[in-house]
């Protein structure tokens, strides 16, 4: 179970992955290849070249109706499992939802209130400024960490695949698992967190219960859950990048952090944005680990968009939904700016 | 020197592995401790006298959640494959028009945060009487893998060397012969890792099940060791051992599919 089984595998996926981003951007444009495709037939004689067009059409829209069968159900699916949920979340935000109407259906509409309730409100500071600090805390950690590791694995020595391989472990425990697990070994009076740092002398830190270091309680968490994907990622760029230029560097007298900083971290600027990207998105919107850990508490200390959402619209008796997706609504325009803002610097970057 | 070099390195790697999983070797651990050596100062670094008591607790209270999260998880990958496989096929070789509208449409559906999709099925759930129920959890849990398991079907399957398809085409297979006799066949790799990505979502999602199935007669597992950590803090030995096993399917996937799990991970990722 060394070297092999894990090393080889991987690479087919990597093409595929690599023809993916041709193909993506290209999308609809398979046409010329294909057999019997509209342009052959036409290419130029006179009369035969207007049956040959209609034939073409016929057996393109013919193709078309296949394509489509075969998406009909993923976009039938997409309507009633994303868009109509979606939509019902922007209704109940702009409505003003109680239990008993949300039964009988007659919420009194009330535009964008909800919203300015959300905004004006007193959490509403601390809920962006959490989530600012919770995201970009554990970006950078988990990016560097998963860097520093994946360069660690990629020079490759004896059992490196298999240790690479036990490294996802974390990631794929489910989150209550491992939100339990912190939650224990953060505890104040018997966690062996606190008791290691008893060793020099540090006294008892209240990790998930004091308002000053809850943030990092769940933030250590939230890292070392975010490191196996960042090294599985990073890791398969690196694999990209062209041994002779290493061998090269070398040659030319390059110690090994000079060929970090000239070649394998602007190599891997692609690769890292897309990380960060998907990093980003995802802990934006991330509630199990916290919720687990602190509820958002103590004190609001840990309250992020998210979290704020989930314990207005189902953490409490009293749910109170029509806040609730104002704020969920809110962390999706977030998302979204955030997504659009990498599509324009990366379409820069191409242009250049 | 090629022999001598490596060895630190093996050893920096153990060092770090075992650092990366000591959150996994202390929930083992608890798990083995006795209810009263729990709570001693400092922590019992190994269990001296391991208890199965824990163990006990799970067979005795936990069996039924885990089976209902086994059926959710296996209805998860059913709905997945079924919904994905033929889409990545019309995206990827049958020239989709509009395929690439589709595409950035599941790149924004998998920006949505799970919080306000919970809200929406909540609303939509009440309605239709599907609280509480597997069957409304199935469908809300494969949202979380069907956005990611067309885009790695597109990849994958755009892939297949053309020929051949073009080749069962001369020979009079429609689109729907090629799709089943050789692009699925053919697409067995991808398959695998999209079951088992949405096996492992669905087996670990807790904010759909502690939102529309938070009353059922038969709860999934995450939500029952939650509950558990509420009613019961003393007892981290039973929830301990209930983690060890719902964390099982990871770790037995984990063995089996390792290369498809590397694989998945990077294909999700190249996904723009």
């Amino acid at each position: 179970m060394s070297t092999p089984p894990t090393d080889a595998p991987v690479h087919p996926a990597a093409p595929a992955g690599r023809e993916h981003t041709t193909v993506l951007p290209g999308g609809g444009s398979g046409g010329p290849g294909r057999p019997g495709g509209p342009d052959r037939p036409a290419a130029g004689q006179g009369p035969s070249t207007r049956a040959a067009a209609a034939r073409a059409r016929r057996r393109l829209s013919r193709s078309q109706l296949a394509a489509a069968g075969f998406a009909a159900p993923l976009v039938i699916y997409l309507i009633a499992f994303y868009a109509y949920p979606l939509m019902r979340s922007i209704d109940l935000s702009i409505h003003d939802y109680t239990v008993r109407a949300f039964v009988q259906g007659d919420a009194e509409f009330v535009g964008f209130s909800n919203y300015v309730d959300v905004i004006t409100s007193s959490l509403f500071a601390q809920a962006m400024w959490n989530t600012a600090v919770f995201v970009l805390v554990s970006l950078l950690f988990q990016y560097t960490i998963g860097l520093a590791l994946a360069v660690f694995f990629r020079s490759g020595f004896r059992l490196s695949a298999i240790l690479r391989a036990l490294f996802l472990v974390p990631w794929l425990l489910p989150l209550i698992v491992s939100g339990s697990a912190w939650a224990w070994m953060l505890n104040s009076d018997n966690g062996i967190v606190n008791s290691f740092l008893s060793i020099f002398g540090i006294g008892q830190v209240n990790w998930l219960t004091s308002p000053d270091t809850a943030m990092i309680g769940v933030l250590i968490a939230n890292i070392w859950l975010g490191i196996p994907f960042n090294l599985v990622i990073l890791y398969s760029g690196l694999q990209n990048i062209p041994e002779e230029l290493y061998e090269a560097a070398s040659l030319d007298g390059a110690g090994p952090w000079r060929q970090f900083v000239s070649i394998t971290f602007p190599l891997l600027r692609p690769v890292s944005a897309i990380t960060l990207l998907l990093g980003l998105v995802y802990t934006l919107k991330v509630v199990d680990i916290i919720w687990i850990m602190t509820s958002g508490g103590p004190a609001n200390s840990t309250t992020t968009l998210a979290i704020w959402s989930y314990r207005q619209a189902f953490g409490t008796g009293q749910p109170d939904m029509s806040p609730a997706a104002a704020v969920g609504n809110l962390l999706i325009v977030i998302a979204l700016i955030c997504g659009f803002i990498y599509l324009r610097v990366q379409r820069r970057q191409e242009e250049s | 020197m090629t022999a001598r070099r490596p060895w630190w390195k093996t050893i920096l790697g153990l060092v770090l592995t075992a650092l990366m999983l000591f959150p996994v070797y202390w929930m083992l651990n608890v798990s083995l401790t006795r209810t009263g050596d729990l709570r001693s100062s400092p922590p019992q670094l190994f269990p001296t006298e391991p208890t199965l008591e824990g163990y006990a607790a799970v067979f005795d209270q936990q069996l039924p959640a885990l089976g209902t999260s086994l059926v959710i998880a296996l209805g998860c990958v059913l709905l997945t494959v079924v919904i994905a496989a033929p889409a990545g096929y019309a995206i990827a070789l049958l020239n989709l028009r509009g395929g690439r509208t589709l595409n950035f449409v599941l790149l924004v559906a998998q920006m949505l945060p799970a919080v306000v999709m919970a809200m929406g099925f909540y609303a939509v759930y009440v309605r239709l009487g599907l609280l509480n129920t597997v069957w409304g959890l199935i469908l809300a849990d494969s949202t979380i893998a069907v956005p990611f398991a067309v885009l790695l079907f597109t990849a994958f399957m755009s892939g297949l060397p053309r020929e051949l398809l073009q080749a069962a085409a001369i020979d009079g297979a429609n689109v729907w012969r090629v799709f089943v006799s050789i692009v699925l066949p053919m697409s067995r790799n991808s398959i695998l890792t999209v079951s088992l990505f949405a096996f492992l979502w669905a087996w670990s999602d807790f904010i759909f099940a502690s939102t529309l199935s938070r009353n059922a007669d038969f709860i999934p597992i995450t939500l029952s060791i939650y509950s558990f950590i509420g009613n019961n803090t003393t007892q981290w030995n039973a929830i301990m051992a209930t983690a060890v096993v719902a964390s099982i399917p990871a770790a037995v996937l984990l063995v089996i599919a390792q290369r498809y799990v590397a694989a998945g991970v990077t294909a999700g990722a190249v996904k723009d």
